[in-house]
């Protein structure tokens, strides 16, 4: 039965990866305007036009440049930039590894410090704190990213002098300096990832907390401490998982803002340069990196709360 | 002899804050005591503030309530004063509660066993192993199945009646001096009901522990209870042994509650019909008829809730249909109504087969055939004024607007018995008893011949539901419609319906008119059923109990079969090899009764003489039943 | 004593024959808002009024460029006084941010109201449905929710370029599949209730049982619903703007701008962080009114914990 669930979670997360590529590939291969035709310019003449085409694949039916391209993906073959004709894996690699190192770091930092503060919070609804950090992180989720980012530059860098406004790497720093120079896009994404887990932590914690068996269980006697980590924790470990994996999702689009901001050399900047420059090639094999990525976490995010329903786990 | 107070509730005052500050009281000044080894029962209905006091003996009130006063001492202890920390050290140890629902009381993440011992264990009335053992033994005290094993289990993985026993085991497992009960048997068949009951009595005797009963059920309190409490809007009307409150209450709410108290099932108590409405024609006939959820394979549906019912519904009839949770007994309804449409099998109104789905059905089919939803709550649009609902089907199906509409609308609130005034109203600003009036009065708009209803007294009080059976009685009189009343009680359905289906398992066991089917010979299901609802009578319990397994059946999963007789499992005479492979015979007696058995008529006849012989055999060393519990 | 007793056994009956029985629930609760509340409301009101009226009371155009230099705080010159200094290009801020309210805030809001259109007639539609049509537009719904939004913008503008047009139509889409989402459950929890399978039961058309029984049940959870998606359009559209993509200059734009003025944040300028801050008041006052109109989280019961 569980098994069964979880194996059609995998199924239809790889159709959606499938129904992903097909948008990709369709909204960037429909373009206004001949490839080749930008490529050589206007001076082109029809024979080189139609040789060009032949390489590139062109003169193929849409569904065959689908296929080559999609079975290119798989195999790491990305294509080349448009731009400078360098290989798109050649441009990807370093900052693909730079943007693992960061989300990887943000999720390091933010998960524990999220659940911690979450529960604190439900465990004293209406105190002037849990009002602090309800009022807190509502105000976060409310802005841009780039707000808190900006605020961050103006008291960290600007007034304080402690940090600086860029992040940007030569791949000769020492640990203390990578350290420096990652800190501010690093902070800057715990606080709006953070602020998005706490709110749904303590939202799932709550959630149990009003079930008929938290009350039998403060009339039995059981003390607040158990009440929140044996009885409603393990009911609510799946929503809470749940949002960790969705909130790693959403990663996604803060770390396109903040590589920016900060000039971080990572996969999300060198897209929106791709985009700006409209070299499809390259927003196209980046976007399909991003939207894999959210695909699998939101499938992981499914997953884990099947695996964490008791009912599930044990059957009948 | 006295003996020793265990609490003491004095002047008790509960109060409740609402969103805009204001103050209102709920318990208005309470006062009664629970001496040790006795059962005090607070009866009363909804708003009577019977839970509210029951959890002030754990020194608890629910979220927006707070005591206002009076005292609850617990061996001298005043509960409304102590410390927080000591509630903690109190609940669990000193007091157990057991609530209504077991299944939305037990954690669904945690094993049975750990839940029933944590209290114990945490409280360090005694060690892990010392609890577990202690569990083990209840259970068996409780009659669970599998005593060893199931402390290893989750909550989902039992039935509704084994948790609300397992909830009893986790209350005791401490040793506590008080239970309280909340209502622990309400939520459960009829069938079940008395096996939970039995078990409850039985512990709560051997453990010679006090309890408080919450509940609105007098036959149930008359059972268990020593002194009964009763109680109305927060105040007490009358108190005393239960002898006195069931065999003299002296209260004219207490012997309005009695009266409302429907009698025990059986033949003679059902309205005669008069022939006036007699026409030829039944005006519904259900012929051979399956039905089911999911896609439907060679008239066989994937999930299959009815299998092969026949029924007919007289012109200005009252058919009963009768069974416990899961019987089908909604599917019916939902079948003849066209909302679900059948696999098989035909459905006619007037002698005139009618399409399965009602977007088939024509618009006077459909204004013919009206359905009353069980939930008046849910049934009725929120966002809809009383005049807008039942204005709706005159404008449907009759083409009333304007004045006209509004002049039947009121006309269709005063049969009802309800004020012209609710026209303006919002559902919300009614009672549970008054919604549900608008529930029927939006059917009778549409001039019906048949009214379905669905369980449409189960949610309500027993005096408000005695008051919707008067109605309907008296609107079937007036208006000659027929209905289908769909009901788990027996004793109400067999007050007022003139037919009675009984059916188990999605088929029809035994049908025919009330009397023949509440008077020997018996469907052995049928025998369970009567033999399981409580008379309100000191005493019936242990008289019933005793025997009654051996008698009638046993309290078991209902299995939904596909051969054979689904009854089969429970039954105390089946016969192994055939009934559980063979589909029964109709067994055809007089007047259109029939039975439903592989057994013969002549055999039904003889086990029926031998249970009373069990019943009446028990009766004859001259107990004395006006006491009922010794210590 | 005894008189005492039977009038009050009296009054219980007539109460009881009275049908004075309380109602269910309480009386139509009227919406309060606390204090934070009813500041949210005036906040919001005013960047509303500043969308219609501030072009016409804003001290500079948009594109003025009458400022002594860029980077400039706060000062007065011929042409009259810069209350937040000027921007990069010695523009008034001040002005630019009641310009830039027009663009930020209408184009959101229109994306929104587009979004709602689409996801509420779809929704409503597949709730209603039911089976193919239900299953043809879940599935499509299911592939556009399953991309990041920022992606989804991304890849639109890189095909399209980037205009206001191209800026609602992707929003409105991409949004509507949130409210597709949602309308779909709520007019599925609906089309369940006893109410709308008692209208079905008369035979009711499907029209009338939207238009009478699901609309007026699911309007109050999408108008909150409305207010939290505004936000999300709001900080969509911004975001876009700040990585270059949105509004394009020389119009003024909230997000724009924070992107054209950081590098004055070194300088100490605090020509970035004004319309950052425009953002903010307005997003976070929209979401604490949701905040205070939808129901109390709960917590009654975790009080009651020793």
């Amino acid at each position: 039965m569980m098994m069964q669930m979880v194996l059609q979670r995998i199924a239809i997360g790889f159709a959606t990866l499938i129904v992903v590529s097909v948008i990709v590939f369709l909204m960037t291969s429909v373009l206004p305007g001949d490839v080749a035709q930008i490529i050589l310019g206007q001076s082109a003449t029809p024979e080189t036009l139609a040789a060009l085409r032949k390489e590139l694949g062109m003169d193929q039916p849409g569904y065959m440049r689908y296929f080559s391209w999609l079975g290119n993906m798989f195999t790491g073959d990305l294509g080349i930039s448009k731009a400078g004709g360098a290989t798109i894996e050649s441009l990807i690699g370093g900052r693909l590894s730079n943007t693992m190192v960061m989300a990887g770091l943000v999720a390091l930092i933010s998960i524990p410090i999220s659940i911690a503060l979450g529960l604190w919070a439900a465990m004293h609804p209406g105190t002037w704190l849990d009002r602090f950090v309800t009022f807190g992180t509502l105000s976060t989720i409310s802005v841009p990213e780039f707000f808190i980012a900006t605020i961050l530059v103006l008291i960290l860098a600007v007034e304080l002098h402690w940090l600086p406004s860029t992040a940007y790497l030569t791949g000769e720093e020492n640990f203390f300096e990578l350290l420096g120079a990652l800190a501010m896009p690093l902070i800057t994404l715990v606080i709006v990832v953070s602020a998005q887990m706490i709110r749904m932590t303590r939202a799932g914690i709550l959630n149990v907390m009003s079930s008929p068996y938290i009350e039998m269980a403060i009339l039995k006697g059981v003390p607040k401490r158990r009440i929140i980590l044996r009885h409603a924790f393990f009911n609510a470990i799946g929503p809470i998982v749940n949002v960790i994996a969705l909130n790693l999702a959403y990663l996604v689009s803060g770390v396109v803002i903040v590589e920016t901001i900060f000039s971080y050399p990572g996969l999300a900047k060198l897209m929106i340069d791709g985009v700006q420059t409209r070299d499809l090639p390259l927003v196209q094999a980046c976007a399909m990196i991003f939207c894999g990525t959210y695909v699998l976490l939101i499938l992981l995010a499914d997953i884990a709360s099947i695996l964490s329903n008791p009912r599930l786990r044990n059957p009948k | 002899m006295e003996k020793e107070k265990l609490l003491e509730v004095r002047d008790l005052k509960i109060s409740a804050t609402n969103d805009d500050g204001e103050i209102i009281p709920i318990v208005k000044g309470v006062t009664f005591d629970v001496h040790k080894g006795e059962v005090v029962a607070l009866i009363g209905e909804s708003g009577s503030g019977k839970t509210t006091i029951s959890l002030a003996s754990l020194a608890y009130t629910k979220p927006g309530l707070h005591f206002a006063g009076g005292q609850a001492l617990l061996n001298g202890e005043d509960l409304l004063s102590i410390e927080p920390l000591r509630t903690r050290e109190l609940r669990g140890a000193k007091v157990a509660y057991l609530a209504q629902s077991a299944a939305a009381t037990f954690n669904p993440a945690i094993t049975i066993g750990e839940q029933v011992t944590e209290s114990a264990v945490l409280h360090g009335v005694m060690t892990q192993e010392e609890a577990t053992r202690r569990a083990e033994e209840l259970y068996h005290a409780l009659e669970l199945p599998e005593a060893d094993r199931i402390g290893y289990r989750y909550p989902h993985q039992v039935s509704g009646g084994q948790l609300q026993r397992l909830m009893a085991a986790m209350a005791l497992c401490g040793n506590p001096d008080l239970m309280v009960l909340d209502e622990p048997t309400t939520a459960l068949d009829v069938t079940t009901q008395i096996e939970v009951l039995k078990a409850f009595k039985k512990v709560i005797q051997e453990e010679n522990s006090a309890a408080i009963y919450v509940t609105h059920d007098l036959a149930v309190v008359a059972q268990i209870a020593d002194h009964i409490v009763v109680l109305y809007g927060g105040e007490i009307m009358e108190q005393g042994s239960s002898d006195q409150i069931i065999n003299n209450p002296s209260h004219a709410y207490t012997k309005r509650l009695m009266a409302a108290v429907r009698p025990t099932p059986q033949s003679g108590l059902g309205t005669e019909i008069g022939a006036e409405h007699d026409r030829d024609l039944p005006a519904v006939q259900v012929g051979n008829m399956t039905a089911g959820y999911g896609g439907i394979v060679s008239g066989e549906p994937k999930i299959t809730i009815l299998r092969d019912i026949d029924m007919d519904v007289k012109n200005g009839h009252v058919v009963g249909v009768i069974g416990e949770s899961g019987c089908g007994k909604s599917t019916l309804a939902r079948v003849i109504a066209g909302l679900l449409p059948q696999a098989r099998g035909s459905i006619k109104l007037d002698g005139k087969e009618l399409e399965g789905d009602l977007h088939g059905r024509k618009l006077e089919e459909l204004q013919k055939i009206q359905f009353v939803f069980q939930m008046a709550d849910t049934a009725l649009n929120p966002k809809q004024v009383i005049g807008d609902i039942i204005g709706r089907p005159l404008e449907f199906y009759h083409g009333l607007k304007g004045r006209q509409k509004h002049a039947k609308v009121v006309e269709i609130l005063e049969m009802v018995e309800l004020p012209a005034d609710f026209a303006t109203r919002y559902p919300m600003e009614l009672s549970g008893g008054q919604k549900q009036r608008i529930n029927m009065a939006r059917s009778l708009a549409a001039n019906p011949e048949v009214m379905l209803c669905d369980e449409v007294t189960s949610a309500l009080d027993s005096i408000v539901g005695a008051n919707v059976i008067k109605l309907l009685t008296s609107l079937r009189d007036r208006t000659g419609v027929s209905f289908v009343f769909i009901s788990h009680d027996l004793s109400t359905v067999a007050s007022f319906a003139d037919e009675i289906v009984v059916l188990y398992a999605g088929r029809v066991v035994e049908q025919g008119p009330t009397n023949e089917v509440l008077d020997p010979p018996f469907h052995p299901y049928t025998r369970l059923l009567i033999s399981s609802v409580p008379e309100l009578r000191i005493g019936w319990l242990e008289e019933t109990m005793q025997k009654r397994e051996m008698a009638v059946g046993i309290a078991k999963d209902v299995e939904i079969t596909a051969v054979g007789c689904p009854f089969f499992n429970r039954c105390p005479m089946g016969i192994e090899g055939k009934c559980e492979q063979e589909s029964p015979p109709v067994r055809n007696l007089e007047d259109g009764h029939q039975i439903s058995c592989h057994r013969t008529i002549e055999e039904l006849n003889q086990a029926e003489m031998e249970i009373q012989q069990v019943l009446h055999g028990y009766e004859k060393p001259g107990v004395d039943d006006s006491h009922p519990t010794a210590h | 004593m005894n008189e005492n007793k039977s009038t009050k056994e009296e009054a219980v009956l007539a109460e009881l024959d009275a049908f004075a029985e309380l109602p269910d629930a309480p009386p139509k609760r009227r919406i309060k808002l606390s204090w934070v509340g009813k500041l949210s409301v005036a906040v919001v009101a005013f960047w509303l009024v500043m969308c219609v009226i501030g072009p016409s009371i804003a001290p500079f155009h948009e594109m003025d460029m009458d400022g002594d230099d860029g980077f400039m705080d706060a000062h007065s010159n011929e042409y009259g006084t810069f209350h937040l200094g000027t921007d990069y290009l010695g523009r008034d801020t001040l002005s630019r941010i009641i310009f830039g309210a027009r663009n930020t805030i209408g184009i959101s809001l229109a994306s929104t109201i587009l979004a709602y259109l689409m996801g509420i007639t779809l929704g409503i539609l597949a709730a209603v449905k039911g089976g193919w049509i239900d299953m043809g537009i879940s599935r499509i719904n299911d592939a556009i929710l399953a991309l990041p939004t920022i992606m989804l913008g991304l890849i639109a503008i890189a095909w399209l370029g980037s205009s206001i047009p191209v800026l609602i139509g992707t929003a409105s889409i991409i949004y509507a599949s949130s409210v597709f989402r949602i309308a779909r459950a709520l007019g599925q929890d609906i089309m369940v209730q006893d109410f709308v399978e008692a209208a079905k039961a008369r035979g009711e058309g499907v029209w009338w049982i939207i238009r009478s029984e699901v609309l007026p049940n699911a309007a109050m959870p999408l108008a909150t619903d409305f207010g939290l998606r505004l936000v999300f359009v709001v900080l969509f559209i911004s975001s876009l703007s700040f990585l270059g993509l949105g509004v394009q200059p020389p119009a003024s734009d909230w997000g724009s701008m924070v992107r054209e003025n950081l590098q004055g944040l070194t300088y100490g300028s605090y020509a970035a962080i004004w319309p950052a801050f425009a953002i903010a008041t307005f997003t976070i006052a929209i979401n604490l009114i949701v905040d205070d109109v939808s129901a109390k989280s709960g917590g009654s019961l975790a009080k009651k914990m020793v």
